[in-house]
């Protein structure tokens, strides 16, 4: 096991290799704002608000997908991080419809929050607002388009834990869509085993439970590393 | 001493805002002891006064007359406030935004002809003195600049409270910290 030795916002820290600096960082107390990142799935660096500044790179780089190496010089916390942090959010915010007041998730949503966090009031950026769809075939939950921040949870919990894989992304950019079934209707999907995991991961009011009113969807998510060792040590 | 001009605002917006302005209770009182309240939907002035101090503007851009009351609005007041968040982002009014690019006639068919069978006097629907919706209906800051964003659905009354407070002393607001969207 072999041991590499970085700093975090200067202070001297350890972390195992194969280790991520978003592991270490939360690790040693150090709070980076994430949203697609979720203890228990694999990571995916899908929304970008975890980058952070490391010396020697002009780049950003998410700290969730960037292993720990020797020597390495982190920064979290800087202008030039919250300057791209609030535009991520404001870019979410602006390229679907998310109406926080009348959304099932409303004070139990991770976008509302990280929002919050950054101290974002406005969307300075011009809004797209797509025509976007709601498939509630299923019979117990549904899935609206206009809410999804495309991070992925659903499809990682649905493959990796799940291990029904009915979750996947169609499309690039502005029309990625996550999809059911190769793009059929969830309620006609042939693999969805109706678990709720996807309910239950999606940071958002994108999937949720019918039969909700407005800001009563609270999600359950310890679960999740335990099952996910669970099912490791099972077929090891 | 002269009294600042408060003033409140009205746009597309449902009047939660405003509800949740009079939520803030007997603390009105202290509002009212240290600003005049010049015009608003809660008193009976008609014209807009040209000296204003602070204005609240309560609710999204969405007509040709939302345009023109936030245009004369922004003209005649030093501090203007987006107040919650229909000015902000527009809410719920900007729906219809998604809807055909928020195009009106679709929106007008969807609203008063889809399952509608009710005819006064030979009229679907009114077009004579009633606003006209611009093409897509666009936060407060998206027309005239913006010197506070208030934001809440409603703003809770504590931070409308304290953000008049800063405001009536010559101050920027400074929210509370988790102050978000939605309510």
């Amino acid at each position: 096991m072999t041991v590499h030795t970085l700093t975090i916002d200067g202070v001297e820290r350890a972390g195992v290799e194969g280790q991520t600096v978003l592991e270490v960082a939360r690790e040693s107390g150090v709070e980076i704002p994430t949203l697609c990142h979720l203890d228990g799935l694999c990571d995916v660096g899908a929304c970008r608000l975890c980058v952070v500044e490391v010396k020697g790179s002009s780049k950003l780089l998410p700290s969730c997908a960037t292993a720990v190496a020797e020597g390495m010089e982190v920064t979290t916390d800087s202008k030039r991080l919250t300057a791209y942090r609030r535009t991520i959010i404001e870019m979410l915010f602006a390229e679907r419809n998310h109406v926080c007041a009348v959304c099932v998730a409303n004070n139990h949503c991770e976008l509302q929050a990280r929002a919050a966090d950054l101290g974002l009031t406005h969307i300075e950026l011009d809004t797209v607002n797509p025509a976007l769809d709601v498939d509630a075939s299923h019979e117990r939950f549904a899935i609206d388009h206009n809410r999804c921040i495309m991070c992925t949870r659903c499809v990682r919990v649905c493959d990796e834990v799940e291990g029904a894989h009915t979750w996947d992304v169609m499309g690039r950019g502005l029309d990625a869509r996550v999809v059911t079934d190769l793009g059929m209707p969830w309620g006609e999907s042939t693999t969805c085993t109706g678990c709720g995991k996807c309910v239950q991961v999606c940071p958002t009011g994108a999937i949720f439970e019918k039969g909700r009113p407005i800001a009563t969807t609270k999600v359950t998510r310890p679960y999740l590393p335990y099952l996910k060792t669970n099912s490791q040590e099972v077929s090891a | 001493m002269i009294r600042p001009k408060l003033a409140t605002v009205w746009l597309d917006g449902c009047s939660g805002c405003h509800m949740s302005l009079l939520d803030i209770d007997e603390r009105l009182l202290t509002i009212t002891e240290r600003a005049d309240l010049v015009y608003s939907p809660l008193v009976d002035n008609k014209i807009f006064p040209d000296d204003v101090d602070v204005v609240l503007v309560e609710g999204a851009v969405s007509t040709d007359e939302d345009l023109k009351r936030v245009t004369m609005v922004r003209k005649r007041s030093k501090t203007l406030v987006a107040f919650g968040d229909c000015a902000l982002t527009t809410n719920v009014p900007g729906m219809r935004n998604a809807i055909d690019g928020g195009a009106a006639e679709p929106l007008y068919a969807r609203a008063y002809g889809e399952n509608v069978t009710a005819v006064v006097n030979g009229v679907v629907r009114p077009t004579h003195d009633v606003p006209h919706h611009l093409p897509r209906t666009l936060p407060v800051h998206k027309v005239v600049e913006v010197d506070v964003f208030l934001p809440g659905c409603p703003p809770s009354a504590d931070v409308i409270f304290d953000a008049l407070v800063a405001l009536l002393d010559g101050k920027k607001p400074e929210l509370p910290v988790g102050t978000h969207f939605g309510g």
